[in-house]
């Protein structure tokens, strides 16, 4: 599997945009709507003229016809061909290659079982759940065995559990078939959750490029700190084990559980939207719940983020606007925080 | 049902007199003995036979040089862009608006009615057909390109089936107006086939053979409307 370069890309918002994708690396492209983020997928892809140049393994690949590139690209409404079962929108690809019968057939069964969707082979697109779409429009893009796996979006459409349970799994194909792959999304958890590196593409340029932990807890400009959030992040005065895996640190008034990796943990770090605040008092043990007053709440584009005053820090949180119009939160008003165990980041 | 209540109502109405002038309604029996009569001397299936022929060709000719031509300039932006504008000064023009010019170039032969149901058919099946093309979801054919599909294979494979549903349109309205057209080019120059049976009949004052001729062409127009409806059904309605 070839590492990508995009060197000087020139194309509506993108403009000079330089990036590197190592072999067999899952490189998350993340920003707003409107960053450019489908564009350098099509660009990729050979699908729209440009300017610059992009190189699989350090060879131009400009002149190769997107029928010639290799890619495999899972586009965002998957775009399944209506008039076509399962089996042939899979066996497409193989057939416009002219592939042996036989083999074809051969391919398109690996994929079906690969894929779990046996079952599902002889039902046309409209026929199908969102989920069932999803792969096999996934199975579609590998049966070639392309060297470049484009994925824009492609969870999009799903409810969040079967966009939960399906993001592992890509993670999984995409570990197992060793492919180098670009996951456009906005979306920050999927983002840290998918991404060996992360890229975060504003009006398109390239802010920053790294791991999770480096986008997320080092942003390199106030854009990408915009746009991530800011962390709430907490010194830690003192922790001891609790066994069974638990880590149980002060941070001040604070006592904060959390999984105990076995290093010494001298600050942690919890996103605002991985925190979760309720009117009544939660029901089960007391373990990383506790009660504050709002201080005050400011309405962003997709959330509402609210300072709450608790053990003498002031934690942030987010919740899409929904909710809160469905809370009866306002300023001084006491409520209860929730912090999500697994989402807590230790330094 | 409906249709069983309607013919007992025109057989009463005759029967009873009720519109005067027997001789101007005859009744849904007489007109069913004169159809009977005029089938077994030979002279409606001649005449019928006549008027199949031209609108089968013609209607074949138009549609599929409708359907290439729609293909190229829905596929092609370039040739769509030199050819629109021809095509859209002559598609208002009615078929029969042609016959005038027809009969000075072509002469009062086979030849006309044929022309005219050409006509008639190629500009509406070509103007779906083109339509239908380019509403394809370009997206499809992205797609397509990126599994390695030439040019050639996508507008056979991804394009054509997804236009379906409108060239389905153009040639079922077509196939019925193809019927309606004869029938007035025969009325007008031609002397065999149903249109002019009509006019014989108008002519002997026979009202019974003028609704028999109605009834053929009725008949002829829903059957092939019919049979692209089910053509269309059989071939679009797994996936639509």
């Amino acid at each position: 599997m070839p590492s990508i370069e995009l060197k000087n890309i020139c194309k509506y918002i993108c403009q000079d945009v330089n990036l590197k994708i190592f072999d067999k690396e899952l490189l998350v492209l993340l920003g707003p709507n409107g960053a450019g983020k489908t564009t350098l997928l099509n660009i990729i892809a050979g699908l729209t003229d440009y300017s610059g140049s992009v190189l699989f393994d350090v060879a131009p690949v400009d002149k190769v016809p997107a029928s010639k590139r290799e890619v495999g690209y899972l586009f965002q409404d998957l775009i399944l061909f209506p008039h076509l079962d399962v089996t042939a929108n899979i066996a497409y690809g193989l057939r416009a290659w002219k592939q042996p019968q036989n083999d074809a057939a051969a391919r398109v069964q690996e994929l079906l079982q690969m894929m779990k969707i046996k079952h599902l082979s002889s039902r046309y697109p409209k026929h199908l759940s969102g989920g069932e779409k999803q792969r096999v429009a996934l199975a579609r893009a590998l049966a070639l065995s392309p060297k470049v796996l484009l994925l824009d979006e492609p969870l999009n459409s799903l409810d969040v559990q079967t966009s939960r349970y399906l993001r592992t799994e890509l993670k999984q194909l995409q570990r197992e078939l060793g492919i180098t792959t670009i996951y456009v999304t906005h979306d920050l958890t999927e983002a840290e959750e998918m991404a060996d590196r992360i890229a975060i593409i504003q009006h398109g340029h390239i802010e920053q490029v790294g791991t999770p932990d480096e986008v997320f807890f080092y942003p390199k400009n106030e854009l990408v700190s915009e746009f991530i959030g800011a962390p709430n992040i907490l010194d830690c005065d003192h922790c001891r084990s609790l066994g069974q895996g638990l880590l149980e640190v002060n941070c001040g008034e604070l006592r904060v559980i959390i999984p105990d990796d076995g290093n010494t943990v001298q600050r942690i770090a919890l996103f605002p939207r991985d925190i979760y605040i309720s009117e009544t008092k939660p029901p089960g043990p007391g373990v990383n719940r506790f009660k504050g007053a709002i201080t005050s709440i400011k309405s962003a584009d997709d959330v509402v983020r609210l300072e709450v005053k608790v053990g003498g820090k002031t934690l942030l949180a987010e919740m899409p606007h929904y909710i809160f119009e469905d809370m009866d939160l306002a300023v001084g008003k006491e409520v209860f925080l929730i912090l999500k165990l697994r989402r807590i980041r230790t330094y | 049902m409906p249709i069983a209540i309607f013919l007992a109502i025109w057989e009463l109405v005759a029967r009873l007199g009720l519109i005067p002038g027997h001789f101007f309604f005859p009744p849904f029996s007489a007109v069913m003995q004169e159809f009977y009569h005029l089938a077994a001397n030979g002279v409606l299936g001649h005449n019928f036979l006549s008027s199949l022929i031209r609108v089968l060709i013609g209607f074949s000719a138009g549609s599929i040089a409708g359907l290439v031509v729609g293909i190229v300039m829905g596929w092609k932006d370039i040739i769509n862009k030199a050819l629109h504008p021809i095509i859209s000064l002559l598609y208002p023009i009615p078929a029969l608006g042609w016959l005038p010019l027809l009969m000075l170039w072509i002469g009062i032969n086979e030849m006309l009615p044929i022309t005219i149901i050409f006509i008639c058919s190629f500009f509406p099946v070509l103007y779906n057909t083109a339509t239908g093309i380019r509403n394809v979801d370009k997206d499809y054919v992205q797609v397509a390109r990126t599994l390695g599909a030439s040019d050639i294979k996508i507008l056979a494979t991804v394009v054509m089936p997804l236009a379906l549903p409108n060239i389905f349109t153009g040639l079922r309205l077509e196939a019925g107006m193809a019927w309606r057209v004869i029938i007035a080019a025969e009325m007008v120059a031609i002397p065999t086939g149903i249109g002019a049976l009509l006019m014989k009949a108008e002519s002997l004052i026979r009202i019974d053979i003028i609704i028999v001729c109605l009834i053929v062409l009725s008949v002829m127009c829903l059957s092939f409307e019919k049979f692209f409806e089910y053509m269309e059904a059989k071939l679009t309605a797994k996936w639509r």
